[in-house]
């Protein structure tokens, strides 16, 4: 059944049926195939949501916004790494069939929650908190938009940690080291924040072995990245920092 | 890869670039010139130009080569600490001893 003719029905009429396979278990399980209801402007996570509440309650999985804001709701669908609650079932749709499975390069806690926490460890190794410069006491710094470092920061600060780079990233698949795209963009920030006091520290974390100089410029991350970010330039920042940074003989 | 192997890696494949051409103008220009072994160990032998061009080329290609295959032996052969390092030096340095042995037989 196609979802391209559906003007004329009523907004919440279902049509026809939409065949939907959902992992299963931990990191040993099989994909259950479940037969879900075709709505309008349906999004993946509206099936999901509708296997839980209708098919079966024990499936887990994990949303807390519906709006693309918190970026809790990342999962494998028909392959690739997406934000389920801003994916249309109609774009995604392959032959009437939908594969939904947990975020991948991650453990699974159960069926389509996996376990992020690799992936804010990965955060804390690349030095990705703020390290304040000044005390509370202190006024607020302004910072002019027009700064070249506050137009970097601009077009790297919108991550929303919804994983998908780090699901998609070979890199991480292959070197369970790599700091991966996220970690490593959220670095790229602070060291063009004028008021963080951590960057020698940084700088030295992501020119180690599981650094940037890890990434091999894919892309992957930037072509899935949901919110439009572009992890490699970021990471090519890093390298040309830290490469800097070396040949100064400031590392070490 | 941390980043004195990045810096080392991308530095020796900046200095093979124009080794690399140089390379390939000779071999062209010795088949079309039709020049006999002997021709070439004529102009060879002796020749610290034609040592330095292709020990440098030799070293060069075995740090590249070497920091390449640590990247694929980490990444897809699942080697890590020092016996990932050890296989690094060990390929680096049969390309050197080889390359700088055929050096060594064209010049001296
Ligand atoms: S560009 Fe780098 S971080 Fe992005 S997917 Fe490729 S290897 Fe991973
Ligand atoms: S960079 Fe993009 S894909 Fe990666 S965690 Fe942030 S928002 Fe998600
Ligand atoms: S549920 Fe918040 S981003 Fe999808």
């Amino acid at each position: 059944m196609s979802a391209a003719d559906t003007t004329e029905k009523p907004r919440d009429a279902a049509h026809g049926t939409i065949e939907v396979s959902i992992w299963r278990g931990r990191d040993e399980g099989r994909y259950e195939t479940f037969r879900v209801p075709m709505r309008e402007s349906q999004t993946v996570l509206d099936i999901v949501t509708h296997v839980q509440r209708h098919l079966d309650p024990t499936l887990a999985y994990r949303f807390a916004c519906r709006v693309g804001v918190c970026g809790s709701c990342a999962m494998t669908v028909n392959g690739r790494p997406r934000w389920t609650c801003r994916t249309h079932v109609s774009k995604v749709v392959e032959n009437g069939r939908i594969e939904i499975g947990p975020l991948a390069n991650l453990p699974v806690i159960k069926d389509l929650a996996a376990d992020m926490s690799p992936f804010f460890e990965k955060w804390q190794e690349a030095k990705g908190a703020f390290t304040p410069s000044k005390t509370r006491e202190a006024d607020i710094e302004p910072i002019s938009p027009e700064t070249r470092e506050r137009k970097i920061i601009d077009a790297a600060i919108e991550c929303i940690n919804c994983g998908v780079c780090f699901a998609a990233c070979d890199t991480v698949r292959w070197n369970e080291d790599y700091m991966g795209p996220a970690a490593l963009n959220r670095a790229w920030t602070l060291v063009n924040d004028v008021r963080d006091a951590g960057n020698a520290a940084r700088v030295h974390a992501v020119a180690q072995g599981g650094g940037c100089h890890a990434c091999h410029t894919h892309q992957s991350c930037e072509q899935h990245c949901p919110v439009g970010l572009n992890p490699t330039a970021s990471i090519a920042g890093l390298k040309r920092r830290t490469m800097q940074a070396f040949i100064r003989g400031e590392l070490e | 890869m941390n980043v004195r192997l990045y810096v080392l890696q991308r530095a020796t494949a900046l200095l093979m670039v124009p080794l690399i051409l140089g390379h390939l103008a000779i071999i062209f220009y010795a088949t079309r010139q039709g020049l006999t072994a002997a021709d070439i160990f004529g102009r060879t032998k002796g020749s610290i130009g034609w040592a330095a061009y292709y020990a440098v080329f030799v070293i060069a290609a075995s740090v590249h080569g070497a920091i390449g295959l640590r990247a694929i032996l980490r990444e897809w052969g699942g080697l890590t600490g020092r016996a990932l390092d050890l296989a690094m030096w060990a390929f680096g340095l049969v390309l050197l001893v080889l390359g700088l042995r055929a050096v060594y037989a064209v010049v001296v």
